[in-house]
């Protein structure tokens, strides 16, 4: 089940978020029921009002857990550079998940501002995993700036909606060199399975399972989703067909009467 | 003797001389756990005692936080 990005290797193929759960106990159950190997975060300004606020990081084992910082909230290539280095030397890596938006309704990426950033902070030596479209050039061009992987979303951040455009999604993996995350817009397990079964590497969450009613047993369902649709699109589904086609032999039927 | 910094955004005076670590530890904040940027530039953790605060500075002090 594993896979690699950047010569990295995951054991799993499901990222998820640290964000908008009820509390850190629950995120911490979460993240182990998941499976999950990578988690991102965000950098924010300390809050030097509140002291003695238990860290995020308190309750995300890194022994374990590989963290992936974010540059969500960015809406220039600026701001998402500086905002990517300083998540580099908290976290003391080299890796980010570069967001950089255009609209705060809909939260789709500035793509623009995006491949500048790309290129500058590849030139710095980051790894850089971009959030992107569903569009298979905006994904090229992020490849040759140099994207370890590209992240095409499923639909809008937090929306739930599924995948929307999977025609597109299997457009991107089929000419990627890197690998496909399916970031963000899943509501549910059978959104990540169908994510999974269009051949890409891994799907990243935050709101689906963190807002799910039950987010522990949340995770535990995408967990078997996204192992589900792996191991169903390496299995190779069958061709769809208008007509049916029998499961049981037509030979050997008791009955006089049947087919001719 | 006091000089004038912007600190996360707002004003703050603190007496100087004064270096990142000297800041950090006033402001009660485990080194380790934060990432510091001086007038736009990414401070490395091994020189916040080295980096002197001065007139001035533009200060963000930054962490991890929940995020998708």
């Amino acid at each position: 089940m594993s896979f690699v990005i950047a010569g990295r290797t995951f054991r799993s193929r499901l990222v998820v978020g640290t964000g908008k759960y009820p509390t850190h106990p629950i995120m911490q159950a979460a993240h182990e029921a998941s499976g999950t190997d990578m988690v991102t975060v965000a950098v924010r300004r300390v809050d030097l009002a509140a002291k003695g606020e238990a860290s995020l990081l308190h309750w995300i084992d890194r022994s374990k857990i590989f963290l992936l910082p974010n540059t969500a909230g960015c809406y220039t290539a600026d701001d998402a550079v500086r905002t990517a280095r300083l998540g580099q030397e908290a976290g003391l890596s080299n890796w980010v998940k570069l967001e950089v938006l255009g609209d705060e309704k809909t939260l789709f990426p500035d793509n623009e501002a995006l491949l500048v950033a790309t290129r500058i902070l590849v030139k710095e030596g980051f790894i850089v995993l971009p959030y992107t479209n569903d569009d298979p050039i905006v994904c090229r061009k992020l490849e040759d700036a140099g994207a370890a992987a590209v992240m095409p979303l499923g639909a809008p951040i937090g929306s739930g909606l599924g995948i929307q455009n999977p025609n597109n999604i299997s457009i991107i993996k089929e000419q990627a060199g890197v690998p496909v995350i399916v970031d963000a817009g899943v509501g549910t397990a059978s959104d990540a399975a169908i994510a999974m079964e269009l051949g890409v590497d891994g799907v990243l969450m935050n709101t689906a399972i963190a807002c799910a009613t039950d987010p522990v047993k949340m995770a535990a369902a995408m967990r078997h989703a996204v192992e589900g649709g792996r191991l169903a699109f390496e299995a190779g589904r069958i061709a769809k067909k208008r007509y049916a086609s029998a499961s049981s032999p037509v030979d050997g039927l008791i009955t006089a009467s049947g087919r001719g | 003797m006091p000089i004038r910094i912007q600190l996360n955004g707002d004003p703050r005076d603190v007496s100087s001389p004064l270096d990142i670590q000297a800041l950090l530890t006033e402001l009660g904040l485990d080194s380790r756990m934060v990432a510091v940027e001086r007038n736009r530039v990414v401070v490395k953790r091994t020189v916040y005692a080295n980096t002197p605060v001065t007139d001035g500075d533009e200060i963000e002090i930054v962490a991890f936080v929940g995020g998708g």
